[in-house]
């Protein structure tokens, strides 16, 4: 099975980076394999021949045959372009210049419209905005009935005066929603429509009349990761009938790679501004241009790592721990604590899947055993308070009392003291104002300073004595020089 | 549809000997006419409505594959058939050129029975439905039970997507619809496999010809919520074989279908697949690929979202309808 986007174009890249200086022919190859990459990926065929068109004009131009490493120039256009084609700066949600902001959500049948609608609810309660749904997709059976379930879960508002299922005017609704909240007081009403087709005349007919009576500020055009080739002919037939302003990228979570995005916003010219990214309520992100595009390049997608990690750690519980590196009096105990943070985050898998060269260890990814971690803290659990807060004084006895106690062996007990107290001194060198040197990790991201306590944390983490992850990082450390990431990364300035 | 009419006829049988007699004959044409296979034309778009196919334009069948979303590999592989056999027929005129792109498209996807499993004379027949989030899985069974229900079977439909919010709801409007008995979770978020016992367990005694089970949508790169899905299968066949395991595939989906394709097939041994949403403009070309790599065929389609927008698969239909 072919890899990733990012695989593919990793792969590419490796042959050009050893290479002092580029010809045609090297060029011509590389965009063979990147068409083909995008084209795998779900990019619209028209997309591609445009975007690898771009790169080869600007590859051949002087920009490259003058530089110094004409193979990290290639990969810079390439990012460049893409974050061209995704929107360049990460745009925000637009403000309605009287209130209630009205946004309309738009898009095929089962985009993942209502659920979305549930998540920007959530969201937007979060930036201190008191939203109100509005159900007016009375089509689909029961799409009503979820979103009032999806209300009353996120404690928003559901206006739902039709019970749908082919019952009701969703143009009526729509617009006396927005009255309904100018008396309730809602700053932002959101309108879930029913999905359709863009072929649909009858529908999307409909959906300019619900436009018409609302005026969004926002129309959404929600289309999911998985889309194909029709993603243009899509697109086209929803910029045409209803007028989209933004997309929203939904099913991220998923391994499809995406190529959707790259299609419609190269069509409509639109940004993408929201990403969904799993089964979650909260699993709703903006959409950062620049991220998708290193995500593409497999440049993991550290940043939004970092973020999540920073919503994760509470403030309180970060100054002390920073407290601790700085004395030096990081335990075992710490350690525990930092996994279940850790936990808190997620699945594990998700978050190492967004680390910079983890297309190399998607392999090892998916024999990834969660369950290693439980391992890991049932030996901490077996340890005395002492031993826990002073892993010197773990002598052979108590060790094998741990091991029997925790049900691993002592060579499992020995692998994690040894980790740890690598971790611990990794973290030392952190808290001193270093760069720790981790393996598959862009030079560049150990300087961001605000940010690089959280990150680093993660890092402990992922050092937890799990024997997978042990592998990866020990393959990481075999590859370390050779990862495309590794390179490439300071070049683009990830971490500004 | 040849197999259930035959075991519809002995059924039909077993009812005349308890009640008013009645030839096997007439029954099994009623059954028949209650049947109908319905075409799938409709739902299909030509590849060639604005270009003009012929020999200089072979150049750009690629192309127009891949739009279609056959996927790299297979555009250039039908490509090259055609081609090869363009030049050994000496075909040059444009009708020519279709009728050996149909057959190539055609003979790639013929291999396998795609007739659903509804013969082996152990009831209930257990259907399971799978598929990733939003592809219409729910619709499709919703059309699927009002299909066999009008064919005078007994459906009982099991609720086990209790993920997400008012999934059941929407599978029990369907139910009523249908006319038929849906087995739901007694409680919020109740384990699906339980429910999907529970509704196979309810088939079994009240003698139910098909048992259909609706799972929640799942991204195929989630192994704990695949592992699920082993588990439903292994807890139903407790009491019932599983004589279906549709996937249900979104027509607008590319070359991820694919890896959906293989991601459930190991999971769960999937028996057929349901092409959905193929009244848009989606080709749905990717089924190809997925019957050539993975030698699942396609077995229904879904065409819209009323009840009777819906029709089995036919090699045929799909391949003359992309080249006309």
């Amino acid at each position: 099975m072919f890899g990733n986007l990012s695989d593919r174009l990793a792969e590419t890249f490796k042959s050009l980076r050893g290479k002092g200086r580029l010809s045609a022919a090297d060029i011509d190859g590389t965009l063979r394999e990147i068409r083909k990459a995008l084209l795998e990926a779900d990019v619209a065929l028209e997309v591609v021949k445009n975007f690898v068109g771009a790169i080869r004009e600007r590859a051949l131009g002087d920009e490259v045959s003058t530089s110094l490493n004409p193979a990290q120039q290639v990969v810079q256009i390439v990012n460049d372009e893409l974050v061209k084609i995704l929107g360049g700066e990460a745009r925000k949600l637009r403000n309605g210049k009287v209130s209630p902001t009205v946004i309309m959500l738009a898009g095929l049948q089962g985009s993942g419209k209502t659920t979305l609608a549930g998540k920007l609810a959530k969201w937007l309660k979060t930036q201190g905005e008191n939203p109100l749904l509005v159900a007016a997709d009375l089509q689909r059976p029961n799409a009503v009935d979820q979103l009032k379930v999806l209300g009353q879960k996120v404690s928003v508002e559901v206006y739902s005066p039709e019970v749908g299922s082919g019952v009701g005017d969703p143009v009526k609704v729509a617009k006396d929603s927005i009255a309904h909240a100018r008396s309730k007081g809602n700053t932002v009403v959101i309108v879930d429509t029913a999905g359709r087709l863009g072929v649909d005349q009858e529908m999307m007919q409909q959906a300019k009349k619900i436009r018409d009576a609302i005026k969004p500020d926002e129309t959404l055009f929600v289309i999911d990761a998985m889309l194909g080739q029709d993603a243009v002919n899509v697109a086209k037939a929803f910029e045409d009938g209803v007028g989209i302003t933004a997309v929203v990228l939904t099913k991220l979570d998923g391994d499809a790679r995406g190529g959707a995005a790259l299609s419609v916003a190269s069509v409509t010219g639109k940004p993408i501004i929201f990403s969904s990214t799993g089964e979650g309520l909260d699993a709703f992100e903006p959409f950062y241009p620049d991220r998708m595009a290193s995500r593409i390049l497999d440049m993991g997608d550290i940043l939004t790592l970092i973020e999540q990690a920073q919503k994760q750690f509470d403030e309180k519980s970060a100054l002390e721990m920073a407290e601790k590196l700085a004395k030096e009096s990081f335990t075992l105990e710490d350690f525990l604590d930092q996994m279940q943070q850790l936990r808190k985050m997620g699945s594990l898998k998700s978050m190492l899947a967004m680390m910079p060269g983890a297309g190399q260890m998607r392999a090892q990814l998916d024999n990834l055993d969660e369950k290693d971690i439980d391992r890991t803290e049932a030996i901490i659990r077996s340890m005395t308070p002492v031993e826990r807060n002073n892993p010197k004084v773990l002598n052979g006895s108590r060790r094998t009392r741990i091991a029997r106690g925790s049900g691993m062996s002592v060579t499992d007990v020995n692998s994690l003291v040894n980790r740890f107290e690598q971790a611990a001194k990794m973290m030392k060198t952190v808290a001193k104002g270093g760069t720790p040197q981790i393996p598959g990790m862009p030079a560049g991201i150990g300087s961001v300073v605000p940010r690089k306590k959280a990150k680093d944390k993660k890092k402990s983490g992922s050092k937890s004595g799990n024997p997978a992850k042990r592998a990866l990082q020990e393959q990481a450390n075999r590859d370390g020089g050779s990862l495309p990431t590794s390179g490439a990364g300071s070049a683009f300035g990830i971490g500004n | 549809m040849s197999n259930i009419f035959f075991w519809r006829k002995k059924r039909e049988e077993e009812k005349a000997e308890q009640s008013q007699p009645d030839s096997a004959s007439d029954a099994q044409s009623l059954v028949a006419a209650e049947l109908p296979r319905r075409s799938s034309r409709a739902g299909i778009r030509s590849l060639f409505s604005r270009i003009k196919f012929d020999l200089e334009s072979l150049e750009q069948l690629e192309e127009i594959l891949i739009q279609a979303d056959f996927g790299v590999t297979t555009a250039e592989a039908i490509v090259t058939e055609v081609k090869k056999i363009a030049k050994a027929q000496g075909a040059k005129s444009e009708s020519d050129l279709k009728n050996i792109l149909a057959a190539v498209i055609r003979d790639k996807l013929a291999t396998g029975n795609r007739e659903l499993n509804l013969s082996s004379g152990k009831l209930p027949y257990v259907i399971l439905v799978v598929g990733v989030n939003g592809v219409g899985k729910t619709t499709t069974i919703g059309k699927l039970a009002t299909w066999l229900t009008q064919g005078n079977l007994k459906v009982v439909l099991g609720a086990a997507d209790t993920f997400r919010a008012a999934a059941v709801d929407q599978l029990s409007t369907w139910a009523k619809t249908a006319g038929v008995n849906l087995v739901g979770p007694s409680s919020e978020g109740q384990d699906p496999a339980s429910v999907a016992f529970q509704a196979v367990e309810y088939g079994v005694k009240n003698q139910a010809d098909v048992v259909i089970i609706d799972t929640a949508g799942r991204l195929q790169n989630k192994t704990d919520l695949m592992d699920e899905l082993s588990k439903i299968r292994r807890v139903i066949e407790k009491q019932a074989e599983i004589a279906e395991v549709l996937l249900v595939l979104d027509a607008t989906t590319g070359q991820n279908g694919l890896v959906q394709a293989k991601a459930f097939s190991e999971a769960i041994a999937v028996t057929g697949i349901a092409l959905t949403k193929l009244d848009g403009s989606a080709k749905g070309g990717i089924v190809v690929a997925i019957q050539n790599e993975l030698a699942i065929p396609i077995k229904l389609v879904g065409t819209g979202e009323g009840v009777e927008d819906f029709a089995f698969f036919d090699p045929e239909e799909f391949a003359s309808g992309l080249v006309a």
